[in-house]
C-alpha cells in the first residue's frame, strides 16, 4: 500500500527531473581497490550525474560498500587499502597530494548501515558537523537544525524534546536524524550504505520517500541489497559482481531488459 | 558414582560462596557492633563535628574531622596525579597507538598496582620527599604532598586500564559518523570517543578515589602521625587508615575507649569507600547498557 503511494509520486515528478541536471558530479575511471594482496574491486568506471539517485546492487561481498566508500575516503582507514585509477568529483581527483580529507567530507556525507546516532541530545546531534567547523553561535544553531531535522521529515516527532537523547528514538526516527545530521553539514553528495536494511517496512517507506524528495538538491548513492527499493528510488543502477561493474544503466532497462544475462539472474533471484 | 560427585562439587562450590558471604557479613556485624560500644560513650555529634582528634593524649578529642581531612587531602593530590596521566595513556593507547604497541604495554602498566606498597611506601619517604625538599623549602619530613603523588602514580593503572577499555567500546560506527562528517582525529576523540565513553571514565576514576582512600601502607609511612584539620600538602597529616596502623600496632589496651576508636573509624571507612564503589557500580552498569 505505502509504496505504491511512493510510486504514484515518482512517477509524477520524474519529468521535471529529467530536464534539470544533465551535468557529471561522480566519476571513477578505471577504478581497481585492494586490501593487501585481495583485489576487491577491478576496473570500475561509472559517470554519475548531478541530483540523480543510483542505485548499487550485487550479491554480499562484491564490493558495493568499498566503491561506496571510496568517494568520501572512508576505506583510507583499513590497513593495507590501497586504490588504482581516478576517484573525480567535480572534475578534481580526490585522491590526488593537497586535497583535505576533512573538507572532502564536509561535500560528501554518508549514511551508515545501522542507525549511529551519538549519544548526545537531538540537537546536539544534528549540531554536531556545525560545531565542529566552529560554528556555536545559537542563533544559526537553532535555525540549521530545525532546517535540517525538517527537511529529513523528522520534525513534528521530535520537535517539542530536542534536547531528548537520540538513543531514546526508534530505529526509523534514528536513521532520519542521521540523514538530519548529514544535511545540517550541506553536502552536495549524500552516501548511503543500506540505509533501510535495519528498518521495519513503514520506516523503510519514510527514508525512500525522503530519498526521492532529497534528490532535488543532492546526488545520492545508494547501495541496496533490495531489489524492489532500487527499483522505486534510483534513476540509474548498477550491478557489481565479483569486484567488476557487470551493467550500468537506467534503472528501468536494468529490472526490464538487462543486456548481461548476469544482472537478469540476479534480478530474478537465482542467486545472490 | 557421577551424580555423587557432581553433587559433592556442588555443594563444594555453594560452600565457597557462602564462606565469602557470611566473611562480609561477618566483619560488617563486628564493625558494627564495636562501633556501637564507642558511640555509646562518645557522640555522633562529638565524633562528627569536633575538630580535634587526640584519642591518644590525656586531654581527649574524638572529633573524625582531622582524619577525614588527611584522607581528603592525600586523596585529592593522588587523583590530581592519576586522572591527568592515566586519561593520557588511555587515549593514547585507544585512539593512537598501534595495537601491538598497545598488547604489550597495558599488562606493564598494570605491574604498577601489583608493586607492595611498602615499596611505595618507602619510594615516598625516601626518594620523593628529599627531591622536593630542595624544590618547597620548608616541607616536613612527613608530608601528604610526597605520599599523595606516589599514591597516585600506584592509582594510574586503575584509571589508565579501565579507561581504555571504555574508550575502546565505543563503537566504530560512532567514529566513522564523526569522520565521516569532517572531522578531525583529535575532534572525533574529544567529542564523540570521550564523551559517549564518560560513564566508564567516571566509574573508573571514581574506583580510583576509593582505592586512593582505602590506601593504608604509603600514608602511615610517608604522610606522618600528626592529625591536624590542615590542607596544607607541605605539612605531616594523619589518614583514617594511617591511624587505624597506628593504633592497632602500638600498645592501647584491648576493649578500652582508645581500642575502639579503630572500629568508629574503621567504620567511617567502609562507608566511605561503600558509597563511592556503589556509584562506581551504577555508573558503569548504566554505560554497559548504552550500547546494547
Ligand atoms: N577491512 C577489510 N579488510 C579486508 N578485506 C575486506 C575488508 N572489508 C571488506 N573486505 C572484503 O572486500 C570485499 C568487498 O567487501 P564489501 O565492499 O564490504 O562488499 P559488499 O558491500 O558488496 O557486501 C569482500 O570480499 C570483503 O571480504
Ligand atoms: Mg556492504
Amino acid at each position: 500500500m505505502i509504496t505504491s503511494v511512493i510510486k504514484e509520486k515518482k512517477n509524477s515528478k520524474g519529468m521535471q527531473d529529467k530536464i534539470k541536471q544533465n551535468s557529471i558530479k561522480l566519476e571513477s575511471e578505471n577504478v581497481g581497490v585492494f586490501y593487501g594482496h585481495k583485489k576487491v574491486l577491478q576496473n570500475v568506471t561509472m559517470r554519475i550525474q548531478a541530483n540523480t539517485v543510483t542505485a548499487l546492487i550485487g550479491p554480499s561481498g562484491c564490493g558495493k560498500s568499498t566503491y561506496l566508500r571510496l568517494f568520501n575516503r572512508m576505506n583510507d582507514y583499513i590497513d593495507n587499502f590501497r586504490k588504482e585509477g581516478d576517484v573525480i568529483i567535480d572534475g578534481n581527483e580526490i585522491y590526488k597530494k593537497g586535497i583535505e580529507i576533512e573538507e572532502l567530507r564536509k561535500t560528501v556525507g554518508m549514511v551508515f548501515q545501522k542507525p549511529n546516532p551519538f549519544p548526545k541530545s537531538i540537537y546536539e546531534n544534528v549540531a554536531y558537523g556545525l560545531r565542529i567547523q566552529g560554528i556555536n553561535k545559537k542563533s544559526a544553531l537553532d535555525e540549521i537544525v530545525e532546517k535540517s531535522i525538517k527537511q529529513a521529515a523528522l520534525w513534528d516527532e521530535v520537535k517539542d524534546d530536542l534536547k531528548k537523547n537520540a538513543l531514546t528514538l526508534s530505529g526509523g526516527q534514528q536513521q532520519r536524524l542521521c540523514i538530519a545530521r548529514t544535511l545540517a553539514v550541506q553536502p552536495s553528495v549524500i552516501l548511503m550504505d543500506e540505509p533501510a536494511s535495519a528498518l521495519d517496512p513503514i520506516s523503510t517507506a519514510r527514508i525512500e520517500d525522503l530519498i526521492y524528495e532529497l534528490k532535488q538538491n543532492y546526488t545520492i548513492l545508494i547501495v541496496t541489497h533490495n531489489m524492489q527499493q532500487a527499483g522505486r528510488v534510483s534513476d540509474h543502477t548498477g550491478f557489481f559482481y565479483l569486484g567488476e561493474l557487470v551493467e550500468f544503466g537506467d534503472t528501468r532497462q536494468i529490472f526490464t531488459n538487462p543486456k548481461s544475462e548476469k544482472t537478469e539472474s540476479y534480478i530474478s533471484g537465482r542467486f545472490g | 558414582m557421577l551424580k555423587a560427585k557432581e553433587y559433592i562439587i556442588e555443594k563444594g562450590l555453594l560452600l565457597c560462596a557462602l564462606i565469602t558471604a557470611l566473611t562480609t557479613i561477618g566483619i560488617i556485624l563486628v564493625l558494627t557492633i564495636e562501633a556501637i560500644t564507642f558511640f555509646k560513650e562518645i557522640s555522633l555529634v562529638d565524633f562528627l563535628t569536633d575538630t580535634q582528634w587526640t584519642p591518644l593524649y590525656s586531654e581527649k578529642h574524638f572529633g573524625v574531622l582531622p582524619l577525614l581531612a588527611g584522607t581528603f587531602l592525600t586523596t585529592v593530590i593522588a587523583i590530581l596525579v592519576a586522572l591527568p596521566i592515566g586519561m593520557g595513556i588511555a587515549i593514547y593507547l585507544s585512539e593512537y597507538a598501534p595495537k601491538s604497541f598497545r598488547k604489550t604495554i597495558k599488562p606493564l602498566l598494570e605491574l604498577l598496582a601489583a608493586v607492595p606498597t611498602v615499596v611505595y611506601g618507602f619510594f615516598a619517604l625516601m626518594v620523593v620527599t628529599p627531591f622536593l625538599q630542595k624544590i618547597i623549602p620548608g616541607l616536613s619530613g612527613f608530608n601528604a604532598l610526597s605520599a599523595g603523588i606516589v599514591m597516585g602514580v600506584m592509582i594510574i593503572p586503575f584509571i589508565s586500564s579501565m579507561s581504555e577499555d571504555a574508550l575502546h567500546a565505543v563503537p566504530k560506527s560512532l567514529r566513522e559518523a564523526a569522520y565521516g562528517m569532517g572531522s578531525t582525529r583529535l575532534q572525533t576523540v574529544f567529542k564523540v570517543t570521550i564523551p559517549s565513553a564518560s560513564s566508564g571514565i567516571t566509574a573508573s576514576a571514581i574506583l580510583a578515589i576509593s582505592r586512593a582512600i582505602g590506601e593504608t601502607m604509603i600514608v602511615a609511612i610517608a604522610a606522618g602521625q600528626m592529625p591536624g584539620l590542615t590542607f596544607n600538602p607541605i605539612k605531616p597529616v594523619q589518614t583514617i587508615t594511617a591511624y587505624i596502623v597506628q593504633v592497632s600496632s602500638g600498645d592501647v589496651p584491648f576493649g578500652s575507649l582508645e581500642h575502639s576508636t579503630i572500629f568508629a573509624t574503621g567504620i567511617s571507612l567502609f562507608v566511605l569507600t561503600f558509597i563511592l564503589n556503589s556509584i562506581s557500580f551504577w555508573v558503569s552498569k548504566k554505560y554497559h547498557r548504552q550500547y546494547e
